[in-house]
């Protein structure tokens, strides 16, 4: 392609790299573009974050973690990677309400969902890295040896297969910001198969994510045991998937308001609101179930106890709670409500993954894991990872607005 | 985009290869179990006088540090668990037998016939093998610890300390066992209380005892039917629990708890992709009509 062709093209690479890298300035300037709070902070985390992620590897889990001999699984397996996994299924929610049940007003949303969904699973396998005892083996379950009695190795490949899907769906922003226009033609067809592939792959995940409990009939408290823990996590992973799109959304509408002024204008408000109708529905079948579980089980004395406290806690504010405000939100047409529920349906999210996989598994064993000072930043570093990718290819990929020379390509 | 009949066809043929797959799953999950002529070792803690000998054997024989304070009863005055240094621990009950003496509960992995353990690993790094042993290949053990989780009898212990830790129980000393030898610790028992056998033959060993004395014996079998059935056996004249053997464990197999959840993988990939498809292309119609609709207006 001549550089007629696009008037925007820039001569030659140092003009690419100013203008795609460094937003258009000269890198002294850059630099000092970066003199941000958000950026400092982020900047601070980092620095303190990784020497422990080194350290973790050179001296072991045990130096700088409290996991003990009960406590296998604990902050960076519940946080970064259960709740990582959920709070990353706005991706497979949004590409399939928009491409497959046509519901196109949500569009605008697909790829900022998408690129969640993808730094999500990037948050997810970083956690594993960092938390498995011999990550070098992570292709292992993918090549060589298959353990196919095995949720975790279903769980595996379904997170390594839909991490690819979740790469290819976001490509097209890749592509638009680096002018590859006849490739980004090209992919649109496949759009569809990677769409149906993605939803197909994360039914099965997520709700794999429960089945791993299901072998801890006597470990895990009664009140969250249930033969419905596959259809728990898969529901509420759709919750979580809603919630963070309306929370991610509205936090991106405030951060990056100059960008979004000269794009097309978004009714943000009318589609938080539609999706909250949405929200209300699943949260409302989630609770139900959940109720069903703790009837089935025939659990209802423990509710009194202390960690029928925490039980409560979790089904009465975070699932019934938002569930009602997202009804109310969306009847009386009220985006900030839908906003205030989409949190706390996210916290309820993380509350019940950290639930099942740390404070009622083993509930009962004497010394209780409390997670130490360097787990809780090396998962601060991992999430503060997470926002800065975000920031940097929002800045410069076609993500929150449309590339004006890709108009109504989908 | 158009999705086409061949395009439909593409995503259901691709399902359906991913579905043959998984459906080897059952066939795998039947391997899981041993030959009914598998090995065991029947515990009688009415013989055991907690000498430790057997803990002494077993690191030995395993290459192990030497057990803590050897000959020194004050190591009863706490509860034991097994460690990634210790593979068997002898624990004292609380309870004095009918006759008065003390009672010691040996304890380590009790080889189950359907190991919750090794129907978790992703990579097969834990294994039944038909002749009875669990067995653990560490040069391709992810350290997920899921092990660790899923083992109902909490045996699997992680090598935290290490920077290339591994997972660390008894083995049931199956390399011994492969030379014709018993296991270490079964050997070395002084009061015999270690029987090492075929675990039928062991089963009607147990269960002869405790016919021939009634009122001595605790009325059952720990792991005849614990967990679907374990390769080690025990049978005591005080309650199970009190030798510090898990009882909060069901009697049915734990890989048959995510059989069913398994099973509906092959099922979700051959019909999600065409359910979703056919979805599409429906929404897709009606769209394209409005639109054809709002242009003829
Ligand atoms: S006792 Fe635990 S570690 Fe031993 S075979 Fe059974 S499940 Fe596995
Ligand atoms: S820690 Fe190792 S042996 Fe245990 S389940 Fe994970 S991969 Fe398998
Ligand atoms: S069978 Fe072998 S590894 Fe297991 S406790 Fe006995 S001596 Fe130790």
């Amino acid at each position: 392609m001549s550089s007629t062709a696009a008037v925007s093209r820039p001569a030659n690479w140092q003009e690419w790299i100013r203008d795609h890298v460094f937003l258009g300035m000269s890198s002294r300037d850059y630099l000092k573009s970066l003199w941000t709070p958000a950026d400092v902070i982020i900047g601070l985390i980092l620095l303190a974050g990784i020497p422990v992620i080194i350290y973790r590897f050179v001296a072991g889990l045990g130096a700088v973690t409290n996991l003990d001999q009960t406590t296998p699984w604990g902050l960076w397996i519940g946080l970064d990677v259960a709740s990582g996994v959920a709070l990353a299924a706005g991706g497979y929610t949004v590409a399939c309400t928009v491409y497959i049940f046509g519901q196109k007003k949500y569009s605008p949303i697909v790829r900022p969902a998408v690129l969640t969904g993808m730094l999500g699973y990037l948050l997810v396998v970083l956690g594993l890295l960092v938390d498995l005892g011999m990550p070098w083996h992570l292709p292992y379950p993918l090549f060589l040896h298959f353990g196919t009695t095995s949720v975790m190795f279903e769980l595996a490949w379904c997170v390594a297969l839909y991490f690819c899907v979740l790469i290819f769906e976001f490509l097209p922003a890749v592509l638009e910001w680096a002018g590859l226009r006849k490739v980004r033609l090209y992919l649109a067809k496949f759009t569809i198969g990677a769409i149906i592939a993605g939803v197909m792959l994360s039914t099965l995940h997520q709700s794999s994510l429960g089945s791993l409990f299901l072998l801890v009939p006597d470990k895990l408290h009664p009140l969250w045991y249930s033969p419905f823990l596959p259809f728990f996590f898969f529901l509420s992973s759709i919750a979580a998937g809603i919630g963070m799109v309306i929370f991610e959304s509205s936090l991106s509408h405030k951060a990056f308001h100059d960008q979004i002024k000269k794009g097309r204008p978004v009714d943000l408000d009318g589609i938080t609101v539609g999706l909250s109708k949405g929200g209300a529905l699943v949260l409302f079948a989630y609770f139900f179930l959940k109720v069903q579980g703790v009837v089935a089980g025939g659990s209802w004395h423990l509710l009194g106890t202390k960690m029928g406290a925490l039980f409560l806690t979790e089904m009465l504010g975070f699932i019934l709670l938002p569930s009602l405000l997202f009804a109310f939100a969306a009847h009386f047409y009220k985006p900030g409500l839908a906003r205030f529920a989409a949190i706390l349906t996210v916290l309820g999210i993380v509350l019940n993954r950290i639930n099942v996989s740390w404070l009622a598994l083993n509930w009962d064993a004497p010394n209780r894991y409390v997670p130490s000072g360097y787990e809780i930043l090396t998962s601060l570093t991992i999430i503060a990872i997470g926002v800065a990718a975000f920031r940097w290819i929002v800045n410069r990929m076609p993500v929150l607005v449309e590339h004006p020379d890709y108009k109504g390509i989908h | 985009m158009e999705l086409t009949r061949r395009t439909l066809f593409r995503i259901a043929g691709a399902a359906s290869a991913g579905a043959a797959a998984s459906a080897l799953a059952p066939a795998a999950q039947a391997a899981l179990r041993a030959r009914p002529d598998a090995k065991g070792v029947l515990v009688d803690t009415t013989l055991c006088v907690g000498c430790r000998t057997c803990e002494a054997a077993c690191a030995e024989a395993n290459k192990l540090p030497e057990p803590e304070r050897p000959g020194d009863d004050t190591i009863f005055e706490t509860r034991r668990e097994t460690g990634p240094d210790s593979f068997t621990v002898v624990n004292k009950s609380p309870k004095k037998s009918p006759s008065g003496d003390d009672r010691f509960g040996k304890k380590q992995c009790l080889h189950c016939i359907e190991p919750a353990c090794a129907s978790a690993c992703a990579v097969n790094a834990l294994e039944k093998t038909p002749d009875g042993p669990v067995t653990y290949k560490a040069n391709r053990c992810l350290g997920c610890r899921y092990c660790m989780v899923a083992c109902p009898f909490e045996i699997p212990k992680y090598e935290y300390a290490k920077t290339v830790p591994t997972v660390r129980k008894c083995t049931f000393c199956a390399e011994r066992q492969k030379e014709g030898k018993p296991p270490a610790c079964a050997e070395n028992c002084p009061m015999g209380a270690l029987t090492f056998g075929k675990r039928d033959e062991l089963i009607e060993e147990a269960k002869k005892r405790i016919y021939q004395n009634p009122d001595k014996y605790v009325h059952r079998v720990y792991g005849e039917e614990e967990a679907g059935g374990t390769s080690w056996l025990y049978i005591s004249d005080v309650p199970f629990e009190s030798l510090a053997l898990k009882t909060r464990v069901q009697n049915s197999s734990y890989p048959a708890r995510v059989e069913g959840a398994l099973s509906t993988v092959p099922w979700v990939m051959t019909l999600w992709p065409p359910l979703l498809a056919g979805l599409y292309t429906f929404t897709n119609r009606k769209d394209a009509v409005q639109s054809e609709e709002e242009t003829h207006e």
